[in-house]
C-alpha cells in the first residue's frame, strides 16, 4: 500500500529550517542566558537534522559521522557556555543577557 | 758588627713597644719591666759598641773623620722617574729618602746620652710607676718614644729625621696625656701637639726648600753641597730654608714664641718630664740645627736669629722660673731657659759648645726631674713647694743627688754645667770679634737667675720649716732603690760629664770639641774668616783668645752663681708657712712673672680666640665665628636662594607640564581621537544579542542578494 504521505528529504529540510528559525528567534529575543544556550542547541540540532537528511538521501555515512562530531562539539560548547554562565552569575548575580554589555568600546 | 747592625738600635725599643701594644695587657708587671727595660739596656750596650767601633773606624786613614752611613733600602721614592723634579738651576733630581742610618760624632753623642739617660729613666720608672694603672701602656709609650728618638738621631736624611721628629711628638702627646681622665692633662697634651704642629710646618717647608735647592735630602749630600763653595754666604734661599728649619726647632725645643707647651707638658708623669721634656726630645731642635750647621753658616741672618731668639728665651724663661711654686714648673722653665742657652751657642757659631751643653744638661736636668719625682713620690703627690720644706734629712739620697744637680746647673766649678755654660758664655763674648757681646749680658743675667731659682727650689724643698699637712708628713719616705740608683748614677754623670770639655785655659784639652771637630771644623773656619773680614772692614784689631779674659769671665759667672745662691740662702733658708718672696716687694713685677708674662692669655686673645678683645674675637675661634657667620648669612642665603629659585622653576615647570605637555601634547590627541571615534563607537553598544541580530540580518541580506540578484 502506497503510504499516505511519503516522507521525503524535503520534509526533513522543512523541519530542520523550522527548528533553525526557532533557535535563531530564541537566541535573538530571549534575555535569559540559559534559554539562549538552549536555543543554540536547537540551531545545532537543526543542522544535524539537515546533515542526517542529506546523508539518507545520498546513502553515504559521511553526513552521519559529521552529525556525531557536531553533537560532541555541542556538548563541549554547552560545558564551556555553562562555565561562562556560572562565572558571569558569580560576578553579576544575574543571568540576564542585557547585563552582559562589556563587550564594547 | 755593631756598626753594620746599627739599625737594630732603634728596632729594639720598637719591638718592645709592639710587644706592649699587643700583649701588654696580659703581662705581669715584672714581665713588662723586663721587656721594656731590657730593650733599652740592649740598645744602650749596642750604642756603646757602635760608637766604640765607629771611633776606631773613623781613625783609620781610609775613613779618616768620615761619617758612617748605612742604607737599608729606599723608603720613599722610586727609580721609575715619576718622582723626578728639577732643582732651582734646572738640573734633574729624584725625590728619594732612604731608610738609612748615619753615625758621626754628632749623632754618637746623642745616641749615647739618649740611650744612657733613657735606660736610667726606664729603671727609675719601674719604681715610680709601680702603683699606677696602665703600667704596660706607659712602658709601651716610653719604648715607642725611644724608637722614634733613635730614628730621629740616626736618620741619614731629613725625611727620615722628620719621621722620628713626628714620632717623638706623638709619644710626647701620648705621655703628657697619660692621665687622660684629667682634663688638664689632655688639654696640655693637645696644646703640645698643636704648638708642635706649627713648628713642624716650618720644618717641612724648610725641607722642601732644601730638596729644591740641593736636589737631595741626605745630610751628607746637603753638607757636601753647602761646603762646596757654590753658594754665597747670605744666599736668600738658604736663609729662608734655615729660618724655616729653625721654626721647626722652636716648636720642638720650646723656644720663643712656641715655648708655651713645655711648662704645661709637666702634666705627664715625672719620668716622662725627665726623659722627653728635659733630657732628650726637646734637644731634637738643637740636634737638627747642629745637623744643618753647614747650611746655617751660609745664612748669617738665620744665625743671628737663632742667637737672639735663644738668648731671649733663656732670660725670659729664667725670669718666670724665679717665682713659680710648682716644683716641676720651675724645672720646666729652667729647661726652656737652658735650651735657650744652647741655641745662643748655636747662633753665635759655637756649635760644639751648644752640643756640649745639651750633653751635660741631659744629665743634670734628668737628675733634677727624677729627684723632683722622688720628692713628689715622698710627698704623696704634692707638687707645690709652698707645702714642702725640711725634707733634707728625711729623703737624704734624693736631697744629695739633687743638690749636686743644682750645683751643676748653677754653674759651680767643677760640676758639669760650669764647663758647658762657661763655654757658651765665653764663645758669645769672643765670637766674631765680640759682635754678639750684647747677648753675653743676657746670658750672664740668666746665669744669675738660674742659680737663684734653683737654690730657691732646693731651700724651699729640703730646708726651712716643714709646711706640709700632718698626714703628708707622716707618709714621707725615701724612694725604693730602683729610683735612687738612677739618681746616684746621674749625679755621678752630673759631676764628671763636664770634664770631657775641660777648657784649654784651665789646662785641659777640651776633648769634647775635638771629638766634634769632623762635624763642625769647616764651619769654624768659615765663621772665623767671616769674623776676620768683618773686623778688618770695621778697622778693629782681631782679638786674641785671651786666657786672662776667659778667666775673668769664669770668675764673673762663678760670682753670679754664688750671688744667686746667696740671695736664695738669705730669703728661703728659714722659710716657714707664709714666707715672703723677695720679688713680691715689687707686686707688679711679681704678678707679671707669676702669670708668666700673661703670654698664654695673650695667645688666647690673639691666636686661639678663647678671650674676646672688646667685642671682637680673634684667632682660631674668631675665624670659626666669622666662618659660622659667613656660612649662616652668605652661604646659607645662597643655598636658600638657590632653593627658592628651584621651587619657582619647578612651579613653572609643573604648570607647563600639567597644562601644556599633558594638556595639549598628551591629552589633546587623546581627546581628538575620542571625538573622532565617537561615530564608530555608536555601533558598539555591547549587547551580544544585538550583535547576533545584526549578524543574522546581514546573513539574511546576503542570502536575499544572492538569491534574487
Amino acid at each position: 500500500m502506497e503510504p499516505l504521505l511519503h516522507i521525503t528529504t524535503t520534509h526533513y529540510l522543512v523541519l530542520g529550517a523550522a527548528l533553525f528559525l526557532l533557535g535563531v528567534i530564541g537566541v535573538l529575543t530571549r534575555r535569559n542566558v540559559v534559554i539562549v544556550l538552549m536555543s543554540i542547541e536547537l540551531i545545532l540540532n537543526a543542522v544535524n537534522l539537515n546533515l542526517v537528511a542529506f546523508s539518507r538521501m545520498w546513502g553515504g555515512l559521511h553526513g552521519q559521522i559529521f552529525a556525531i562530531f557536531v553533537i560532541t562539539d555541542a556538548a563541549a560548547e554547552a560545558a564551556v557556555g555553562l562555565g561562562i554562565l556560572i562565572a558571569f552569575f558569580r560576578n553579576k548575580e544575574t543571568v540576564n543577557i542585557d547585563e552582559v554589555n562589556l563587550l564594547k568600546w | 758588627m755593631f756598626l753594620s747592625h746599627i739599625w737594630l738600635i732603634p728596632l729594639l725599643p720598637a719591638l718592645g713597644a709592639i710587644t706592649m701594644f699587643f700583649f701588654g695587657r696580659r703581662l705581669q708587671k715584672a714581665t713588662v719591666s723586663a721587656v721594656c727595660v731590657g730593650t733599652i739596656v740592649l740598645a744602650f750596650l749596642m750604642a756603646c759598641g757602635a760608637v766604640w767601633q765607629y771611633s776606631a773606624w773613623s781613625s783609620t786613614d781610609e775613613h779618616f773623620h768620615q761619617p758612617y752611613q748605612t742604607i737599608l733600602y729606599t723608603w720613599l721614592g722610586t727609580d721609575t722617574g715619576h718622582m723626578n723634579y728639577a732643582t732651582h738651576d734646572g738640573s734633574p733630581a729624584a725625590f728619594q729618602a732612604d731608610a738609612g742610618f748615619l753615625l758621626d760624632p754628632l749623632s754618637s753623642i746623642w745616641l749615647l746620652f739618649v740611650t744612657g739617660v733613657g735606660m736610667l729613666i726606664h729603671i727609675y720608672s719601674t719604681g715610680y710607676m709601680a702603683h699606677e694603672g696602665g703600667y704596660y701602656r706607659f712602658f709601651g709609650y716610653l719604648n715607642l718614644f725611644m724608637f722614634s728618638m733613635l730614628t730621629l738621631i740616626l736618620a741619614n736624611n731629613y725625611v727620615l729625621m722628620f719621621v722620628g721628629w713626628e714620632g717623638v711628638g706623638l709619644c710626647s702627646y701620648l705621655l703628657i696625656g697619660f692621665y687622660f681622665h684629667r682634663k688638664s692633662a689632655s688639654d696640655a697634651a693637645a696644646k703640645a701637639f698643636i704648638v708642635n704642629r706649627i713648628g713642624d710646618a716650618g720644618f717641612l717647608l724648610g725641607m722642601f726648600f732644601i730638596a729644591w735647592y740641593f736636589g737631595s735630602l741626605r745630610f751628607i749630600d746637603v753638607t757636601a753641597a753647602a761646603r762646596s763653595g757654590h753658594f754665597v754666604i747670605g744666599d736668600p734661599i738658604i736663609t729662608a730654608a734655615t729660618l724655616l728649619l729653625f721654626v721647626g726647632a722652636c716648636g720642638k725645643s720650646a723656644q720663643l714664641p712656641l715655648y708655651i707647651w713645655l711648662p704645661d707638658a709637666m702634666e705627664g708623669p715625672t719620668p716622662v718630664s725627665a726623659l722627653i721634656h728635659a733630657a732628650t726630645m726637646v734637644t731634637a731642635g738643637v740636634y737638627m740645627v747642629a745637623r744643618s750647621n753647614a747650611l746655617f753658616v751660609l745664612a748669617p741672618t738665620s744665625m743671628k736669629t737663632v742667637a737672639i731668639v735663644g738668648a731671649l728665651t733663656a732670660i725670659f724663661a729664667a725670669s718666670i722660673g724665679l717665682v713659680q711654686n710648682d716644683i716641676k714648673r720651675v724645672l720646666a722653665y729652667s729647661t726652656v731657659s737652658q735650651l735657650g742657652y744652647m741655641f745662643l751657642a748655636l747662633g753665635v757659631g759655637a756649635f760644639a759648645a751648644g752640643v756640649f751643653h745639651v750633653f751635660t744638661h741631659a744629665f743634670f736636668k734628668a737628675l733634677l726631674f727624677l729627684g723632683a719625682g722622688s720628692v713628689i713620690h715622698a710627698m704623696s703627690g704634692e707638687q707645690d713647694m709652698r707645702n714642702m720644706g725640711d725634707l733634707g734629712h728625711r729623703i737624704p739620697i734624693t736631697h744629695r743627688t739633687m743638690f749636686i744637680a743644682t750645683l751643676a746647673i748653677a754653674g759651680i766649678f767643677p760640676f758639669a754645667g760650669f764647663f758647658s755654660k762657661d763655654a757658651i758664655l765665653w764663645e758669645t763674648w769672643s765670637r766674631e770679634g765680640g759682635a754678639y757681646r750684647f747677648l753675653w749680658y743676657v746670658g750672664y743675667a740668666t746665669a744669675l737667675m738660674t742659680s737663684f731659682y734653683m737654690f730657691r727650689l732646693m731651700y724651699l724643698t729640703f730646708h726651712g720649716r716643714p709646711r706640709m699637712s700632718h698626714d703628708a708628713e707622716h707618709h714621707i719616705h725615701e724612694s725604693p732603690v730602683s729610683m735612687t740608683a738612677p739618681l746616684v748614677v746621674l749625679a755621678l754623670c752630673a759631676i764628671v760629664a763636664g770634664w770631657l770639655g775641660w777648657p784649654h785655659s784651665l789646662g785641659g784639652s777640651d776633648r769634647f770639641t775635638k771629638f766634634l771637630e769632623p762635624v763642625f771644623a769647616s764651619e769654624a773656619r768659615v765663621l772665623q774668616e767671616q769674623g776676620r773680614t768683618g773686623q778688618l772692614v770695621a778697622g778693629v784689631e782681631e782679638e786674641e783668645r785671651n786666657t786672662g779674659t776667659e778667666w775673668l769671665l769664669m770668675g764673673l759667672s762663678l760670682g753670679a752663681a754664688g750671688l744667686g745662691w746667696g740671695m736664695a740662702w738669705r730669703s728661703y733658708r728659714h722659710a716657714d708657712k707664709g714666707y715672703a718672696e723677695p720679688i713680691a716687694a715689687a707686686p707688679a713685677v711679681y704678678n707679671t712673672l707669676l702669670n708668666k708674662y700673661y703670654v698664654d692669655e695673650g695667645y688666647d686673645y690673639v691666636f686661639t680666640g678663647r678671650r674676646k678683645l672688646g667685642n671682637v674675637r680673634l684667632g682660631v675661634l674668631g675665624l670659626g665665628e666669622a666662618s659660622a657667620w659667613f656660612d649662616t648669612n652668605v652661604v646659607d642665603s645662597a643655598v636658600n636662594a638657590a632653593g627658592w629659585l628651584t621651587r619657582l622653576t619647578a612651579t613653572v615647570s609643573s604648570w607647563w607640564d600639567k597644562w601644556i605637555i599633558d594638556g595639549i601634547g598628551v591629552n589633546g590627541p587623546a581627546i581628538l581621537a575620542r571625538m573622532l571615534s565617537y561615530p564608530t563607537r555608536l555601533f558598539e553598544w555591547g549587547l551580544v544579542q544585538w550583535y547576533a541580530l545584526v549578524m543574522t540580518a546581514g546573513l539574511v541580506g546576503f542570502v536575499f542578494y544572492y538569491v534574487y540578484h
